[in-house]
């Protein structure tokens, strides 16, 4: 969490006030989805909707975790997935 | 033939595009004649200027990702403060040439060197090349089925005047070893937090040594912008852009191959996909690094669904390049049969953007398909179907453009 307040700060003072008009949507799981800010501005999320599935955002938010060193708990994987797969998904057909 | 049918002739995607307004849309493939990229990534992307650039596509903001807009790719060098903006990492330092140093050594050298800007350019012979810069993942948006990244249109390139010291001068200097195998550099760069891996790349010793690898202190006769590297950065004619590291800090020749995240997980395609050369030194048996760039071409003077007189020939101009052999020919089809060849522009070495300038008559009203396919002196040619990776490279499909002739 140290982490995340030193980015935000380092944010506020470069491209932060472009980067804070992204905004995630409002529902549950948000609150741990916005850990992804401690590396990436929130657009990626953006960008990468809507084509994965639960299974494709549980892998990358993984990869965030084993590739990059993302400070996000285990047990916070699932939720932070299921708020994206519900929000920036792949539309149910 | 109305215009709601054409654009749906040139791409089942369209029917989103239609249904927009013009205004809003920044950036679209479809225009493009272009699978579109994905929806979230088309909503989201804004024009917006970084300090010293022109307003870019913007895909994120930290770490800054800006796609060059296709008006600034219609001539066959791209303006410095339009060039598109790439990195990896969130931590980004504003490097200040007192403060910059080059460390030259490694395991395969004789003797480590410290060079500073005043040393790179006095003590080496400047070189220059014209050579295109791209990255891997360009046109990765058009993907389909969609692959997960940068959601690049077709702007993540740019072509540049870059001058500086050769690679090898530098690397005889440090007394570099005949057991050199890889020679690896490192940038000013780093990640948000300590644990994401640092952005090091590696190119084979024999592509360092070559008379075209450079240390470039200028790109198209200014120092570098500071998104673009300054004050130095490697330039590899030929690879893509992953490998022309920024700002960079440290250059080490080694005997054995880097395990880096960035070479080992990052950057590699299923083997034998293309028939682009092998890095012998990093193949593994599921993989290998992506090397030098595919033959490819853009259309920039025309957009999907334009409505065009009949009677006043058609236009067709664009940019073609390859990894390093040189375009040998732009073919213009207007039935995607017969091919006809184009005009190519003037000759800037085998690395550089090559224009092209095609006229299509424009006899009878109704649609037309408008595409170009580039052809390397090494007979290589643009796909008519994607060859799907993993992770996104080497999309060079034959564009289709539609036009309706009134």
């Amino acid at each position: 969490m140290r982490a995340f307040a030193v980015v935000l700060a380092l944010a506020a003072g470069t491209a932060g006030a472009q980067e804070e008009k992204v905004q995630l949507k409002d529902a549950p799981g948000r609150d741990k989805a916005m850990q992804c800010l401690a590396c990436h501005s929130l657009d990626y999320i953006q960008m990468n909707s809507r084509f994965l599935d639960k299974a494709g955002w549980t892998t990358s938010v993984n990869k965030m975790i084993n590739a990059f060193g993302a400070p996000i708990a285990k047990e916070d994987v699932d939720a932070i997935a299921t708020y994206l797969a519900e929000n920036y998904g792949k539309p149910a057909k | 033939m109305d215009r709601r049918s054409i654009l749906k002739a040139g791409a089942g995607t369209l029917a989103v595009l239609s249904t927009r307004p013009a205004l809003a849309v920044v950036g679209s493939m479809a225009e493009l004649g272009f699978s579109e990229i994905p929806d979230g990534a088309l909503a989201e992307q804004l024009l917006h200027a970084l300090p010293g650039k022109v307003p870019l596509i913007k895909k994120s903001y930290r770490p800054p990702n800006y796609e060059t807009p296709v008006a600034y790719l219609r001539k066959a060098i791209t303006p410095n403060n339009a060039f598109f903006v790439r990195w990896h990492l969130a931590a980004i330092p504003q490097v200040g040439l007192k403060d910059w140093t080059l460390a030259v050594g490694g395991e395969s050298t004789e003797r480590e060197l410290k060079l500073t800007m005043d040393s790179l350019r006095q003590d080496f012979k400047p070189a220059q090349v014209t050579a295109v810069c791209q990255c891997s993942g360009n046109r990765r948006g058009l993907f389909e089925p969609h692959v997960t990244g940068v959601e690049w249109g077709v702007g993540a390139m740019g072509n540049a005047v870059w001058r500086g010291a050769r690679l090898r001068d530098v690397l005889q200097k440090a007394g570099v070893k005949s057991d050199a195998l890889e020679v690896v550099f490192d940038g000013a760069d780093h990640g948000a937090i300590d644990k994401t891996p640092d952005f090091v790349k590696s190119i084979p010793a024999d592509v360092a040594m070559d008379e075209n690898t450079l240390i470039a202190y200028e790109m198209n006769g200014a120092p570098l912008p500071h998104w673009n590297g300054f004050p130095a950065r490697i330039i590899v004619p030929g690879w893509t852009g992953t490998y022309w590291v920024k700002s960079v800090t440290s250059i080490k020749a080694v005997a054995k191959p880097e395990k880096g995240f960035w070479m080992s997980a990052a950057y590699r395609l299923p083997r034998g996909r293309f028939k682009t050369p092998s890095y012998k030194s990093q193949v593994t048996e599921a993989n290998e690094p992506i090397t030098t760039m595919v033959v490819n071409s853009l259309i920039t003077s025309v957009k999907n669904g334009e409505r065009v007189p009949r009677g006043k020939p058609l236009e067709i101009r664009g940019v073609a390049w390859d990894g390093g052999a040189g375009i040998a020919k732009v073919e213009v089809s207007t039935n995607g049969s017969d091919w006809t060849p184009a005009k190519l522009g003037k000759d800037l070495g085998r690395f550089s953007f090559r224009e092209f300038a095609h006229s299509v008559p424009t006899r009878e009203t109704g649609a037309l398909v408008i595409m170009a396919r580039a052809t390397s002196t090494s007979g290589e040619t643009q796909v008519n179907e994607l060859i799907h990776n993993p992770a996104g490279y080497h999309h060079n499909v034959i564009q289709r453009l539609y036009v309706e002739i009134v």
